[in-house]
């Protein structure tokens, strides 16, 4: 894994936003994905996990407070791999997926974003990005214990979850 | 023995040759100088299928009044060459009184149908007579011998030349002016043919245009300013006259891969709010008939037009027909109500094209012109048309007003909703052929459905056409029902006729559809007799009047398919006589 | 860095989505496009209505009412010449065409190859699952032959298209490759496309997982292409000839000038066309 090198509080800042942001804005499109295929348990979760996550980029601004954030084009930002670490893998979605499969999309990414806000506060010069990321990864390991609380509750479904008897529709 | 015959008002003869002999250009000379002379005309030509060095021939007729049709039958005929004349014998009805000239010495024989005919003969060796002359050429003679048989005045005929052959250099006309000088002096020794008249007074609001240009000049004034088209006969005219001029006057023409692209990209300058339109024949309108489909759910002003030739399928390019109206008025995918109108004459394809700009621009939906190759390709003298007021007009969206939201396919009383031209904040929205709800958002329901069919179904039948959506002509208690390039036939046999017992009268619909059903049942009343008139083998024209309209039980119904044109004759005999059963 | 003095975008990347939710399925690959696509237009900093996202049927073909652009949904095949319409009437619009394996290659592929020719300013997106979705999974000119469907049991045995090949023969201005798990890269492709001149054509590989779900390899088939862009043809396509279908990035920039016949400048009145036919 590349070192991460963010050395300003500005920088370090429209990173933590964008992740936020990003996740905040990709469970909205799930839920309202599962709303689109009639799975509103799992609309209501992806709901919620968006909530969660529009809270915290609250936090962030209020811990910006003037510090003005700099635009950072969406391919510039540091993330491994070129995407937010907080992202869920589109691909992993399915219509008939349980609460389950969404909380362990979700547990993933939480644990790439603690990842990525420890490596930062563990390779950082500076003093204030240091002390912010290491809090934003004790956060994000917060989550991560909560949602593997939140896990017990909906046990792995056994195969076949997602069997659908009838054939897709034809559209156009 | 030239001396002139009785005081006629129209002479038709026809100049054919072969092996680039010119015979076109020679048509295209007397023409201009016919129109200098103060004379109408009418000129069409007729070939074999060879690119170059084929048989070809310049069918004339030129008159002291407007030429409507083609004639009953020729006065003359000046073969420079017999070459494959055969081709053209359908074409050229003659009689005793017809003049043949041409060479007698010919390795190729005069055809039987010319010795056999009953016409009066002429012998002039074009091609001896020529080669005496430095730079001297057939076709230059005979224009000479023309134009003294018919009375053509030498300095029209001069003028014609010179104008003609500008660009070739002073040998070239002084060539020329030879060739027509001798083909003038050896005209005393042919058989006699009718003089036109030369003309007194006003000569002035005359154009010599044919009407595939008239169709294109027609879209310009009606406001189109976009063209993107693919090449096919016999609507290639109207493309490459419109290119050049589109670009006069800030517009642009795009030459498309095929029609299916070419009506696609009409329809997307339309959006972007650039009135447009493509041109094309019946191969090509079948090929687009899904994009204009397109074009009536999505609710996009387009014309297109379609200059007829004979079907089905390659058919006869050359050659007209009026056997695309069931395509226009039937072709698109579930119920798309459009606009297909026609134009009836060359002058009228200027009318007939601007105001399928402005109805499609008005109603926000596609417009079909069915013109043909008779109107398309030939060319004439005419009265310079009427400047009409028609222009683009398409209603169009503002940004809406803080908290109002923009509705593309807003449900209106006219069934017009205003039109967003791309580039007007607040007002994006996605044009769709899906079925939509006000707002455009793609919709299965079937409130929706019937809402919108109901709202563009409303466009164009509550439309005011006014006068336009048909001419009328003559008195009488018979009606010829026609339309199109039939019109013109239909108006001599009139014109013949009118002031005695056989006066007739005539309905040519301009408007096709929507059919207008309670114009043309007023129109009907009192009509004693009704005689259909169109050029198909199916009676399409019949058929569509037939599910519209209620026509009287013994109507009577001349239905012939091209490629021969429907002649004024054809139509007098069918007034006096009935239709042959 | 610069990042500091930047200015960020007019209009955020939600801006340009509209409030419609799309059909698609869950997991496909056109979500990630379309937000590529809208992050795309943010940094370039578009006025939404100055933009229109023109195309034809398909899945991917859904894409126009998803934004909040101006838009056009057109029939099946068609969207090129739709949006060459379109742009030759409006330069100032910036015009996308967004597209599928098989609108864009099978029943509008003449189109593309003139397109390609044309090179009308235009961006050309073509989101590539090797597979028919609206119609329930049948074989697409980019499907691999031996693939198993109802329609061609036991697999087409046709030989794949090779779009970006054909692209260059064709004149493209621009040719990239792109993959829908990859929404940030495939964004800045996307940046890069629309402020090449010319015909620019940028596949995506976007899977389907409903009718494909095979592709859900394709991130780790995907890699970033070895080399920098070209202007060079004949490097070009050695290269696009040679590559395995997965190399992403601009593979090709061209320098031809685009087609755009100027319009709205009048020389001359209607009246000045008449009177050439006055006698």
């Amino acid at each position: 894994m590349s070192t991460l090198d963010i050395n300003n509080i500005g920088e370090f800042l429209a990173h933590a936003h964008a992740l936020e942001a990003e996740a905040a804005s990709q469970y909205a499109d799930l839920a309202e994905q599962m709303e689109v295929h009639n799975n509103t348990e799992v609309a209501e979760l992806f709901h919620k996990l968006a909530e969660i996550e529009g809270k915290h980029i609250g936090k962030i601004d209020d811990k910006a407070g003037d510090t003005p954030i700099p635009h950072i084009p969406p391919w510039e930002y540091k993330w491994e791999g070129g995407q937010s670490p907080e992202a869920v893998v589109d691909m992993d979605a399915h219509y008939m997926m349980t609460p389950h499969h969404a909380l362990r999309m979700s547990l993933k990414a939480e644990e790439r974003a603690a990842d990525f806000f420890q490596r930062i506060a563990d390779n950082t010069t500076d003093e204030e990005v240091r002390s912010l990321s290491a809090e934003m990864a004790e956060e994000e390991r917060d989550h991560i214990k909560w949602l593997n609380e939140w896990l017990k509750k909906y046990p792995e479904p056994e195969n076949g979850w997602d069997e659908d008897m009838d054939p897709p529709m034809l559209q156009e | 023995m030239n001396q002139p015959t009785d005081n006629t008002t129209s002479i038709s003869l026809v100049l054919a040759g072969s092996g680039g002999s010119g015979v076109i250009t020679a048509g295209n000379m007397l023409l201009a100088a016919a129109a200098k002379a103060g004379w109408y005309g009418l000129m069409t030509r007729s070939a074999g299928p060879q690119i170059r060095g084929g048989e070809a021939a310049a069918l004339l007729r030129l008159s002291s009044e407007p030429v409507s049709a083609q004639p009953d039958r020729y006065d003359l005929i000046i073969a420079l060459d017999w070459l494959n004349f055969e081709r053209f014998a359908d074409e050229i009805p003659l009689d005793k009184d017809t003049v043949i000239i041409g060479d007698a010495s010919a390795a190729k024989k005069t055809p039987a149908f010319v010795t056999e005919g009953p016409a009066r003969r002429g012998d002039i060796d074009f091609k001896s007579m020529s080669k005496a002359i430095p730079g001297g050429r057939p076709n230059m003679i005979a224009l000479g011998t023309i134009g003294a048989l018919i009375g053509l005045p030498e300095d029209a005929l001069d003028a014609a030349l010179s104008d003609a052959l500008a660009k070739r250099g002073e040998d070239a006309i002084a060539a020329s002016r030879a060739g027509a000088e001798a083909g003038r002096a050896i005209a005393a020794e042919m058989p006699a043919t009718p003089k036109l008249p030369t003309p007194e007074g006003e000569k002035a609001g005359r154009w010599l245009i044919s009407g595939n240009e008239a169709a294109g000049l027609g879209a310009i004034r009606g406001g189109v300013r976009f063209v993107a088209a693919y090449p096919i006969t016999p609507a290639t005219e109207i493309l490459e006259w419109m290119s050049p001029a589109l670009t006069k006057v800030g517009g642009v023409l795009v030459q498309a891969e095929d029609e299916l692209a070419s009506i696609n990209m009409a329809i997307g300058g339309s959006y972007g709010g650039v009135p447009a339109l493509t041109a094309t024949s019946g191969p090509g309108l079948a090929l687009m008939t899904e994009a204009i489909g397109l074009a009536v759910a999505s609710e996009v002003p387009v014309v297109i037009v379609d200059v007829m030739r004979g079907g089905p399928s390659t058919g006869i390019p050359t050659k007209s027909e009026q056997s695309d109206l069931n395509m226009a008025l039937y072709a698109l995918p579930g119920d798309a109500p459009h606009i297909v109108v026609a134009p009836n004459s060359i002058r009228d394809c200027v009318f007939t094209t601007q105001w399928s700009v402005h109805l499609a621009e008005a109603m926000q939906t596609p417009a079909i012109v069915l013109s043909d190759q008779a109107l398309g390709q030939a060319k004439s003298v005419i009265a310079a048309p009427a400047d009409i007021a028609f222009f683009a007009q398409r209603e169009t969206a503002t940004t809406p007003a803080e908290g109002e939201e923009y509705q593309r396919y807003a449900v209106t009383a006219s069934g017009v909703s205003p039109m967003a031209v791309p580039g007007t904040p607040g007002c994006a929205y996605t044009a769709d052929g899906l079925e939509h709800n006000p707002r455009g958002t793609p919709s299965g329901g079937a409130k929706d459905h019937h809402i919108q069919l109901d709202k563009r179904q409303r466009k164009t039948d509550d439309f005011d056409y006014g006068q336009h959506w048909a001419d009328q002509a003559g008195e009488g208690d018979t009606v010829v029902l026609t339309w199109g390039s039939c019109t013109g036939p239909v108006l001599e046999a009139l014109d013949n006729l009118a002031g005695t017992e056989q006066s007739a009268r005539m309905v040519s619909m301009r408007l096709l559809m929507p059919a207008p059903k309670e114009q043309l049942a007023n129109a009907l009343e009192g009509a004693k007799r009704v005689i259909v008139v169109e050029q198909t083998h199916s009676g399409q024209f019949m058929g569509y009047l037939r599910a519209n309209i209620d026509l009287p039980k013994n109507v009577e119904h001349h239905c012939t398919p091209g490629p021969l044109p429907i002649r004024p004759g054809d139509i007098e005999t069918l007034i006096k006589e009935g239709t042959p059963s | 860095m610069t990042a500091e003095t930047a200015l960020a975008p007019k209009h955020s990347p939600r801006d340009y989505k509209s409030d419609i939710k799309p059909v698609w399925c869950p997991g496909c690959g056109d979500y990630s496009v379309l937000g590529s696509i809208t992050k795309a237009f943010s940094e370039l900093n578009l006025d939404p209505e100055n933009v229109a996202v023109i195309s034809g049927i398909g899945c991917s073909s859904r894409i126009p009412a998803y934004t909040d652009c101006y838009g056009f949904h057109g029939v099946h095949g068609r969207s090129l010449p739709l949006a060459a319409g379109l742009k030759v009437a409006r330069p100032d619009m910036t015009v996308l065409v967004a597209s599928g394996d098989g609108d864009g290659f099978s029943i509008g592929g003449n189109h593309f190859m003139h397109a390609c020719r044309r090179n009308v300013d235009l961006t050309y997106v073509v989101m590539d699952n090797r597979v028919y979705g609206m119609t329930k999974g049948q074989a697409s000119p980019t499907t691999e032959p031996d693939w198993d469907n109802a329609l061609t049991p036991g697999g087409s045995g046709i030989s794949p298209f090779r779009p970006l090949v054909i692209a260059l023969a064709a004149g493209a201005n621009f040719i990239a490759r792109g993959f829908s798990g990859d929404q940030n890269g495939t964004a800045k492709l996307l940046k890069e496309a629309i402020e090449h001149p010319g015909f620019s054509f940028v596949q995506i590989l976007s899977p389907c997982v409903t009718f494909r779900p095979d592709q859900k390899t394709w991130k780790d088939d995907v890699h970033d292409a070895a080399v920098d862009p070209t202007d060079e043809i004949g490097r070009a396509a050695r290269r696009l000839m040679t590559d395995d279908g997965f190399n992403t990035g601009v593979l090709y920039k061209g320098e031809r000038e685009a087609f755009q016949p100027p319009i709205g400048e009048a020389t001359a009145t209607v009246a000045d066309l008449e009177g050439k036919f006055a006698l």
